[in-house]
C-alpha cells in the first residue's frame, strides 16, 4: 500500500465521515435534548434524496435542486413532528421505537409508491464534475471533495449555532436539563419542534449531496441509520462534538480498515481465506472499535449529563 | 441469481417444511380436475429494493399472456401474483396457500435462488410444477435435479464462466476481480476463474450493504489491470458503475454480470456506456418473436425489458406449447412433463432447448450498454461467447 493510496483512502473516510456527521448531528440533538429515540431520522435522509433528485430533475439544475430540496426536507420533518412524534415524548422508549420504526415501513412504501422502486438518478452539477488527479491513473471527483468541503462548512456552522447563540444556549441546556429549562419559561415544545426540524433538515442535505454518489432508492436510509446510531453512541449522546468527531472516526475507520485489513492479514495468512476473512473483519471493526471505546468510556467520548 | 445464505436458508426452510407438512392435506388432485381454465402461481419479489426486478418479471409474463388472448394452450389462464418480499419465510407460506386454496396448477416465477431454494420442496412435493423464470441456482442443476423443475433461464456459474472466457477471447491478461462477500458472490468469482486463464490481480470482497466504493476503487486504480471484473446486483451496481466513472476509471473495461442491465439502466444512464455485461439474451436481438415482444412490452409498460422480463415472456410461452400439447389435460403429470421438455415454442433469444436437468442448452453472448435513438439504454449483443452451451452440473443430474 502506497502513501498516495494511503492519502486517497484517508480522504475518502473523512468524506464519508462528514455525510455520517450531517446524519448523526440531527440524530443526536434528537435523543440528547427529547431523550426521544427517532428510528425514522434515516427516512429523513432518503427523503432529502428524493426530494432533491426529482426536484433537481424538475427544474434541470442541481442547485435549484438543492436549494428548494432544504425546506421540503424541513417542512417533511415539521409534519412528521406534528403528525407522530410530539405524541411520544412522554411516552417510554419501547412506544417510541415501535411507533418510529413504523413511519420507517410507511415511508419506505410510500417512497416506493410515488417514485416506483427502480434507483433514481441524480446528476453530478456541471460545475463539479471532473476530478483531480491524486493518483495515476485515479481521478478524485471534485463533487466528493466539494461533499467533504461542505460537510466541514455545515459542522462549523453549526458549532457556532450551538456554541455561540441564544437558542444553542437553550439546546445545549435542554440536552443536560429539560425539566429544568421549561421551569425557566421556555417553551420547550417549540425548542423540540425547532430541533427536530433542523435535524430532519441536515438529514435531508446529507441525503441531497450523497444523491449524486449513491443510488437513491427506497431503504437507502435504513443503512446509514444503523451507522449514524454507532456514531451518536461513540460520540456521547446529545453532544455534537462528540458526533463530529465519532463521524470522523467511523468514516475513517470503516474506509481504511476495509481497504487495510485484507492486505495486513495477508502477511499472517494464505492470499485467498485472508481476502475473505479480511473483509469480514474490516466491515466488523466499527462495532469493534465502538465496543473498545464503550469499554473505557461507557458515555461515549463527549458525555453531555454527568 | 442471488443466493443469500443459501445453504443457512435451506435449513431453515427444510425446518419448517417438516414441520408444517404434518397438518398439511395433500392437495393431489388438483389441477385439471374438471375446471375448464388453468391458475398459474407467480412468484415475483414486488416490494423492497429489488422490487424492479420482480416488476419486470411478472410483466414479462403478462404481456406474454397478452399475445396468447389471456389463453395458455388454449384454456383461459389466470394469474395469482405472490409477493415473495424477498423473505423465505414468507414465500413458502404464500406459495403453500396458492397451491393448497387457490389450487394453482403451475408455479412460476421466482428472482431470487433464496426463493427458489425454500419453494422448491412444498411446490414440488404436492406434485405441482415449478418453473424458474430468474433464478438458476446450480444446487438444483446436479444432484439435486428435480423431475417436476424447470428453468427458463440459465445456471448462475454458465453467466459468470461466459464472462471470464470472454475476457479470456479479448486477450486480457491481468484482471481484478470484486464481488460480495457472500455465497453467490464467491461463486461468481469461481465461475469467472473457471475459463479465464490469465492472472487475477487481486480479488477484493465487499460487504453486501456496501454504499461506497471508492477504497476499491482507489485500489483498483493502484493496480492497473486489463479489465475489472465484477458482479454487484441491484443497488450495489448502480452505486458501482456511476462511481466507477466518476473517478474516471472507465478506460479500464468494466466486465460484469448481473450489473448492468435494463432494470439498473435508468439509474446508471450514461454512466454505463460501454460498459460490458453477458447474457442470454438482449432486447436487440433480430428475430421475429424478439421483435414483436420488445416493441410490445414498451408500449404496454413503458421501460425497456430486461432478462427477467424476457424470460419470463418465454415462461408463458413454454407453459402455452406444453398445455396444447396435453390437451389440457395436466392431470396427467408424466405427459406434461414431457411436452414441458419438449420446449416447442418460439423462443425471445432464437434457439432454445432444455437439457436433461431441465436447464436450458443456450447461446451465450457479450453484451454492451448502449444508448438507443430515442433516448434509452439498453445492453446489445456484440459478439456470441459460447455456442448452445450446456451447463456444467448437467451430467451429474440422475432425474428421479
Amino acid at each position: 500500500m502506497s502513501l498516495g493510496l494511503l492519502l486517497v483512502q484517508g480522504l475518502n473516510g473523512l468524506q464519508f465521515g462528514v455525510l455520517l456527521f450531517l446524519v448523526a448531528a440531527g440524530l443526536t440533538l434528537v435523543f440528547g435534548v427529547m431523550d426521544f429515540i427517532n428510528l425514522a431520522h434515516g427516512v429523513q435522509y432518503m427523503l432529502g434524496a428524493y426530494l432533491g433528485a426529482s426536484l433537481a430533475a424538475l427544474t434541470g439544475s442541481f442547485w435549484l435542486g438543492l436549494v428548494l430540496a432544504l425546506p421540503a426536507a424541513l417542512l417533511c420533518g415539521l409534519l412528521l413532528e406534528w403528525l407522530v412524534f410530539r405524541h411520544l415524548y412522554d411516552r417510554d422508549h419501547l412506544s417510541q421505537v415501535l411507533a418510529t420504526f413504523g413511519v420507517i415501513l410507511f415511508l419506505n412504501q410510500a417512497v416506493r409508491a410515488i417514485w416506483g422502486s427502480a434507483p433514481l438518478q441524480m446528476p453530478v452539477p456541471p460545475l463539479l464534475e471532473g476530478g483531480i488527479t491524486l493518483l495515476p491513473g485515479l481521478q478524485y471527483p471534485v463533487y466528493r471533495i466539494a461533499i467533504l468541503a461542505a460537510g466541514l462548512a455545515t459542522a462549523g456552522l453549526l458549532w457556532l449555532l450551538v456554541e455561540r447563540t441564544r437558542v444553542g444556549a437553550l439546546v445545549r441546556a435542554g440536552a443536560t436539563h429539560a425539566p429544568m429549562v421549561a421551569a425557566l419559561g421556555v417553551d420547550i415544545r417549540r425548542l423540540f419542534m425547532l430541533v427536530f426540524g433542523f435535524g430532519a433538515m441536515l438529514a435531508g442535505f446529507a441525503g441531497v449531496m450523497a444523491a449524486p454518489i449513491l443510488s437513491v432508492d427506497p431503504g437507502m436510509g435504513d443503512t446509514v441509520l444503523i451507522l449514524a446510531f454507532v456514531v451518536i453512541v461513540i460520540g456521547g449522546i446529545g453532544s455534537v462534538r462528540g458526533a463530529f468527531i465519532a463521524a470522523l472516526l467511523v468514516g475513517l475507520i470503516e474506509t481504511i480498515g476495509r481497504s487495510l485489513m485484507p492486505d495486513l492479514l495477508r502477511l499472517v495468512m494464505a492470499a485467498s481465506p485472508a481476502r475473505q476473512a479480511g473483509a469480514a473483519i474490516g466491515s466488523m471493526l466499527v462495532y469493534i472499535a465502538m465496543a473498545l471505546i464503550l469499554a473505557v468510556r461507557p458515555r461515549g467520548l463527549f458525555p453531555v449529563r454527568g | 441469481m442471488v443466493t443469500i445464505g443459501r445453504r443457512a436458508l435451506l435449513g431453515t426452510t427444510l425446518g419448517t417444511g417438516a414441520a408444517l407438512a404434518m397438518p398439511a392435506v395433500r392437495a393431489g388432485a388438483q389441477g385439471g380436475g374438471g375446471s375448464p381454465g388453468v391458475k398459474i402461481g407467480l412468484v415475483a419479489v414486488l416490494t423492497g429494493p429489488q422490487a424492479a426486478l420482480g416488476t419486470q418479471l411478472r410483466d414479462g409474463f403478462l404481456q406474454g399472456l397478452k399475445h396468447l388472448d389471456g389463453k395458455l394452450g388454449g384454456l383461459p389462464a389466470e394469474v395469482v401474483v405472490i409477493d415473495d418480499e424477498l423473505r423465505p419465510e414468507v414465500a413458502v407460506t404464500k406459495v403453500r396457500a396458492a397451491i393448497e386454496r387457490d389450487k394453482v396448477d403451475v408455479v412460476a416465477g421466482v428472482v431470487f435462488s433464496n426463493i427458489l431454494a425454500a419453494i422448491i420442496r412444498p411446490v414440488t412435493e404436492s406434485g405441482t410444477f415449478l418453473i424458474s423464470t430468474n433464478a438458476g441456482p446450480s444446487t438444483l442443476a446436479g444432484r439435486g435435479c428435480n423431475p417436476n423443475f424447470f428453468t427458463t433461464s440459465y445456471n448462475n456459474d454458465q453467466v459468470h464462466s461466459v464472462m471470464g472466457q470472454a475476457a479470456q477471447d479479448s486477450g486480457y491478461r491481468r484482471v481484478f476481480v470484486m464481488t460480495p462477500n457472500y455465497q453467490a458472490g464467491r461463486d461468481a468469482a469461481a465461475g469467472f476463474k473457471s475459463r479465464f486463464k490469465g492472472e487475477v490481480v487481486d480479488e477484493v470482497y465487499v460487504p453486501l450493504t456496501q454504499l461506497d466504493f471508492s477504497a476499491e476503487l482507489a485500489k483498483i486504480a493502484a493496480a492497473k489491470p486489463d479489465a475489472l471484473f465484477t458482479f454487484m446486483p441491484g443497488g450495489l451496481g448502480v452505486n458501482l458503475v456511476r462511481q466507477y466513472r466518476q473517478a474516471g476509471l472507465a478506460n479500464i473495461p468494466f466486465l460484469s454480470t448481473f450489473t448492468v442491465d435494463e432494470a439498473t439502466l435508468p439509474a446508471q444512464g450514461e454512466a454505463a456506456l460501454g460498459f460490458y455485461s453477458a447474457a442470454s439474451w438482449a432486447p436487440n436481438m433480430e428475430n421475429a418473436a424478439n421483435l414483436k415482444f420488445v416493441r410490445d412490452f414498451e408500449a404496454a409498460y413503458g421501460y425497456v425489458p430486461a432478462t427477467y422480463a424476457a424470460q419470463s415472456y418465454d415462461s408463458a410461452m413454454l407453459l402455452d406449447s406444453a398445455i396444447r400439447k396435453v390437451g389440457g389435460r395436466l392431470a396427467d403429470k408424466d405427459a406434461f412433463r414431457a411436452a414441458l421438455r419438449a420446449a416447442d415454442f418460439r423462443s425471445v433469444r432464437g434457439p432454445f432447448k432444455f437439457g436433461a436437468n431441465h436447464y436450458p442448452v443456450q447461446d451465450f453472448w457479450l453484451c454492451q450498454v448502449a444508448k438507443r435513438a430515442d433516448g434509452k439504454y439498453q445492453t446489445e449483443t456484440v459478439r456470441k461467447v459460447l455456442e448452445n452451451d450446456t451447463d456444467p452440473y448437467a451430467a451429474e443430474c440422475r432425474m428421479r
